[in-house]
């Protein structure tokens, strides 16, 4: 069973003019220079390996960090490791705009939180948005708040399938139907 | 209720009302895994499955094309690692001899219009070019494919695309396809079925229609498909037994996100410059870039029909010295239909490297890597950052990487 209540300290993975970075791929994400990796625990030293600015991070993460990206996030491949390096480094979850469909599918899949939440780019555009700030999110009701700025943050609610599979921990969980 | 094309094939494999925006259970008639993402998928399976059975061998297959053959030690285990579960499990391997997975599954007939079928390649939705719903997954979707044969899946809404006009004749399949990347960017149909009508794309051979659906990745859609009849269906129809089998169309009255109309008429020789396959120019406008090297083959572009208009851009005469053409042919039947041709002589003389089938230039190691500074001109679909190596990636046609080649600059194709 899945925490739907979650807080913590978000990265902002926005470029140079302190807009979020879109499209960001999969190559960018986890090099295909790393997929003969199967394990997850070897794939958190490769996140961002790739994306200018961000081949820090896995050393600045920490367990319980939430992740914010741009639109058409996780462009590109169907590598489900371009999900489980964040699953490996204890990302707690994601929030973007949109992503693409296999990688949404992907994180959906394997249980970790993926959401989305239109109104991102506009908050990190004008400045209410940093790496560092604290949030809550509530993954049921698709509330979600910037404590270090005191500002809600709107997000979009789960699907039925994504709530189940969550709750379940994994599609492998999931009761056949 | 009238239904869209992705609408109908999903209907006639799910017991549920199919609609846009529903999550639906379907039923996969092909799954897949490559040598990416099948070691993956034998060890879920083996580790949240164990012995329990796959729902059905016969429809469930291994196909190697990233690393073929295997060029690193870590490539010959996972490879090795998928083969074992085939032999155990009695499932068919199309191994690193064959090409490029989802070519190999038209080529068998597995893939067939009007069928589902999915794989750990998020290029799988090529299928869409012989009117099969096919979709790229990760290894979680596949393993559990493997196991019970289906999946659930977000009916996508459609979007109606209509092409307008007459290209020019020194446009190929590929230009408009860049061009189209262009135009719809990654948000006019993303996460959304495309549907192309209009003579532009109607016209277009199997392999033109393979060129347009292996980008719709590239543009964010879910899956692209060219409900028109297949009037000019061209050398490679004849590796695809089922390809003359009428599409699905869309009902009168089915309804659509949105409708797209899109002007090709007297449309040039395209490119896309880097950083990524939307950011296209006229060909023109990059005319005179020096080049280190060049690639032709990969989903998008590795047909006989891609391997000819490079031929014939060659002709007799020899690349530029310096410069590295890298040639890699989708499948083995691809390969073979070099060779009776001729086609493999005349790209072995004017000096290109023919490899072996499979994904070339798109997979780290098969066809070798861009170092940093190294400008490649490249007929594959995607030039993200770091995608091929470290150099810049410009893509384009068959014709035009053929004569960029042998220019040593980025140069147009002419006229055929």
């Amino acid at each position: 069973m899945r925490e739907f209540l979650l807080h913590g300290r978000i990265w902002v993975l926005s470029g140079p003019d302190g807009r979020l970075i879109d499209d960001i791929d999969t190559d960018q994400i986890f090099h295909n220079a790393h997929l003969h990796i199967t394990e997850i625990s070897q794939m958190g030293a490769h996140a961002l390996g790739n994306l200018e600015g961000w081949k820090d991070f896995p050393k600045k993460a920490k367990p319980g960090d939430i992740l914010i990206a741009g639109r058409n996030f996780g462009a590109g491949s169907s590598r489900q490791q371009a999900v489980d390096c964040f699953v490996a480094l204890g990302v707690s979850a994601i929030v973007a705009p949109s992503y693409s469909a296999i990688y949404f599918r992907n994180a959906v899949n394997t249980g970790f939180p993926v959401v989305r939440a239109e109104g991102l780019d506009r908050a990190a555009a004008e400045g209410r948005l940093h790496s560092g700030d604290e949030i809550e999110i509530d993954l049921q009701t698709g509330r979600g708040r910037n404590l270090t700025r005191n500002e809600p943050l709107g997000l979009e609610p789960l699907s039925g399938v994504q709530r189940e599979i969550l709750e379940a921990g994994s599609l492998f969980r999931l009761k056949r139907s | 209720m009238a239904q869209t094309v992705i609408e109908k094939i999903i209907q006639s494999h799910s017991r549920e009302e199919v609609a846009a925006g529903r999550i639906v259970w379907m039923d996969l008639d092909v799954r897949s895994a490559r040598d990416f993402g099948g070691p993956n998928v034998v060890k879920n399976f083996e580790r949240e499955y164990g012995p329990e059975p796959l729902a059905d061998p016969a429809k469930t297959v291994f196909t190697f094309d990233l690393c073929a053959p295997a060029c690193t030690l870590k490539y010959a285990d996972n490879q090795q690692a998928c083969r074992d579960f085939a032999r155990a499990r009695g499932l068919r391997v199309f191994d690193v001899d064959q090409g490029i997975g989802s070519h190999v599954l038209m080529e068998e007939g597995l893939a067939r219009p009007g069928g589902t079928a999915v794989g750990t390649d998020s290029h799988m939705n090529i299928l869409g070019a012989i009117g099969c719903f096919g979709q790229g997954m990760g290894d979680v979707d596949i393993t559990y494919a493997f196991r019970t044969g289906r999946t659930w899946f977000e009916v996508p809404e459609s979007v109606k695309v209509i092409v307008k006009g007459k290209p020019s004749p020194r446009a190929t399949a590929k230009d408009l396809t860049l061009y189209l990347c262009k135009v719809l960017g990654t948000s006019k149909i993303a996460l959304r079925s495309a549907e192309f009508y209009g003579p532009a794309v109607a016209s277009l051979d199997l392999s033109g229609r393979i060129t347009l659906c292996s980008m719709i990745t590239e543009m964010a859609g879910i899956i692209g498909f060219i409900p028109e009849e297949l009037r000019n269906p061209g050398p490679s129809a004849a590796d695809f037994p089922l390809a003359g089998t009428p599409a699905v169309g869309a009902d009168a009255g089915a309804a659509y996100a949105k409708t797209i109309e899109v002007d090709v008429d007297g449309l040039e020789p395209q490119m896309a410059l880097p950083p990524s396959p939307n950011t296209v120019r006229p060909a023109a406008e990059a005319d005179g870039i020096k080049i280190d090297s060049g690639f032709i083959g990969s989903c998008t572009n590795g047909r006989i029909e891609d391997m000819a208009a490079a031929a014939a851009v060659l002709g007799g005469r020899k690349i530029k010295p310096g410069v590295m053409l890298k040639v890699v042919p989708a499948t083995r039947r691809v390969y073979d239909e070099m060779l009776q041709t001729g086609i493999l002589k005349t790209l072995f003389e004017s000096g290109a490297i023919v490899l072996n089938p499979g994904c070339g230039g798109c997979a780290e190691g098969h066809a070798g890597l861009t170092g940093k500074g190294e400008v490649e001109v490249s007929t594959g679909n995607r030039n993200f950052p770091g995608k091929q190596g470290k150099g810049p990636v410009y893509l384009a046609s068959p014709a035009t990487v053929a004569a960029s080649c042998l220019a040593g600059e980025i140069i147009p194709a002419a006229e055929a």
